[in-house]
């Protein structure tokens, strides 16, 4: 067990069940009472944040979560196979885990897997990836007007909004967080 | 960061810091106080169960000494002397309290006015925050006289949201706060198991509270205290019989005591006390806290024989404690007591 000294970002605790990761915390000491320990916590699952204020010396229940980096390999059916970068295990996460992430996650990409329990519960992309764009219309030659873009595609088939000089087999930067476009790193 | 680098970093902080204490002094002295010094090292340095005070030797009988945790006691000993009003601005020491509001080691102002009602406490404590506010350069006659939020996080915190100091600070009362934030009603005379029953139905988690003072403050933390003073400082007043310290309680509701404290931008800044001048009481809320410090396994301190003997001869007086590096963060806008020290606890 833990108890409230052993507070810090990042320490993973059970909350009613469900694993926690805390994000902030702070000491305070309300009106000559006991310390307590404000404590925003993370939801590993749903993502959603809590607020618990713990008084000094609550025990707290640790979760068990470790993430390990994986490497993408390829989709089967509905689920995708993912391989231990250290150990070469393979897994399958069902495509409902992985969620919105799919869109920016590219064949060979090593992401973080999150476990619970030894059951995958969660992946991370890296907060930007480099792609090449595999289809968007050509841009007009003169077009001057800064701030103008067009939709174009990478290879997992997800949209990306770029400035019109960007050209099929152009390679750029995108933030996996905001699927937006940031630069172009290499040209076709 | 280098060292020289760091401090260099802190100078703007620094001479904030200087002029408000100066200031502070400089309106102490007009308001007709006389500054005091009283004892660092004392053999009892204040009996409240959550507070833990730093051992500091033997002192000249071979009796244990303690750093004081506030100089109330010695203070007190000068009111029952006739003193009138005096203030004194030193440090205390607090043991393990280490958070962006908290150091081991802090400034405190103290001062007392015989018999003035803790109202004229309130009044000092208002004039004090506007007087370190134009000391720091904040401009209060201008439209709309804030402190200012300062250009970003200065230590990763949230910046505090700026600061209406033109207006008169809010009045208010524990029970109010309580009934308006936690939608609960309290009569300050609930037992435990009777507090606790109202904060559940109140929708706050209480499970593995037993006291009654950790059942109100989870209560407290959780609903009420995060609203308090956001934008304009608050006094809340009247707090329950069973926080009562060493405040006197209200002759017209027994309930309650004549303590307040000062809220301003989630900083706790000032707890004051109509003072007990109550030996008999006095004596019995201390031998009760000492059980409770034994039961605990905490150090358990002298009764104060001499403190007692001075009770009697005070008139009824009230005073106050204000945490002078919590004013000076709030006038400079700062999230984190280390960026108003020139050395923090764990840079000594």
């Amino acid at each position: 067990m833990y108890d409230t000294s052993d507070i810090r970002k990042g320490l993973k605790i059970m909350i009613d069940g469900t694993p926690y990761t805390v994000v902030e915390f702070q000491f305070v000491k309300p009106g000559k009472g006991a310390a307590f320990t404000r404590t925003k916590m993370k939801n590993l699952l749903s993502g959603g944040v809590i607020e618990r204020n713990l008084r000094s010396g609550d025990k707290l229940e640790p979760a068990d979560v470790e993430t390990k980096t994986m490497q993408y390999l390829y989709q089967e059916a509905d689920s995708y196979v993912f391989m231990d970068t250290t150990t070469y295990d393979q897994v399958n996460i069902v495509s409902a885990t992985i969620g919105e992430s799919k869109d920016f996650m590219p064949e060979n990409i090593n992401v973080e897997v999150l476990f619970f329990n030894g059951r995958a519960v969660g992946v991370t992309l890296p907060n930007f990836i480099e792609q090449a764009i595999v289809s968007t219309e050509p841009g007009f030659k003169g077009d001057t007007s800064t701030g103008a873009t067009k939709p174009a595609k990478i290879s997992t088939g997800a949209q990306v909004n770029v400035p019109l000089f960007i050209n099929v087999g152009d390679v750029v930067r995108i933030d996996t967080r905001t699927g937006e476009y940031l630069e172009r790193l290499s040209r076709a | 960061m280098n060292e020289q680098a760091g401090l260099a970093g802190r100078r703007a902080a620094l001479v904030g810091r200087a002029r408000v204490v100066r200031a502070a002094r400089a309106w102490f002295e007009g308001e007709g106080f006389l500054e005091v010094e009283t004892p660092a090292r004392v053999r009892a340095p204040g009996q409240e169960i959550h507070l833990d005070a730093i051992p500091s030797g033997a002192g000249g009988a071979g009796e244990a000494r303690w750093l004081v945790t506030s100089p109330e006691y010695h203070m007190k000993r000068l009111l029952g002397a006739g003193f009138e009003r005096i203030v004194q601005i030193g440090k205390a020491w607090r043991a393990g309290e280490v958070g962006p509001h908290h150091q081991p080691e802090f400034l405190i102002a103290e001062w007392y006015r015989a018999g003035a009602p803790l109202a004229a406490i309130a009044d000092d404590c208002e004039a004090l925050v506007r007087v370190a506010a134009r000391a720091a350069g904040v401009d209060l006659v201008g439209d709309p006289g804030r402190v200012p939020a300062p250009p970003g996080a200065r230590s990763g915190g949230q910046s505090p949201p700026p600061l209406d100091l033109s207006r008169p600070f809010e009045r208010t009362t524990v029970r109010d706060a309580l009934e308006r934030h936690a939608q609960l009603e309290l009569d300050g005379r609930e037992s435990v198991a009777e507090l606790a029953a109202k904060a559940r139905a109140a929708g706050v988690d209480v499970s593995g509270r037993t006291s009654w003072d950790d059942v109100f403050f989870q209560v407290w933390l959780d609903r009420v205290e995060p609203h308090l003073g956001r934008g304009r400082p608050a006094f809340v007043f009247d707090w329950p019989a069973p926080l009562g310290a060493l405040a006197r309680r209200k002759t017209d509701d027994p309930g309650f005591v004549e303590r307040f404290e000062l809220y301003a931008n989630g900083l706790e800044l000032a707890n004051a006390f109509g003072e007990l001048t109550d030996a008999g009481e006095q004596r019995a809320r201390f031998v009760a806290e000492s059980a409770t410090r034994a039961r605990l396994d905490k150090a358990v301190y002298e009764l104060d024989e001499k403190l007692l003997a001075a009770l009697p001869h005070m008139v009824p007086t009230s005073g106050v404690a204000l945490g002078l590096d919590r004013l000076v963060m709030l006038v400079l806008g700062a999230t984190d007591i280390r960026d108003v020290v020139a050395f923090a606890d764990h840079e000594v």
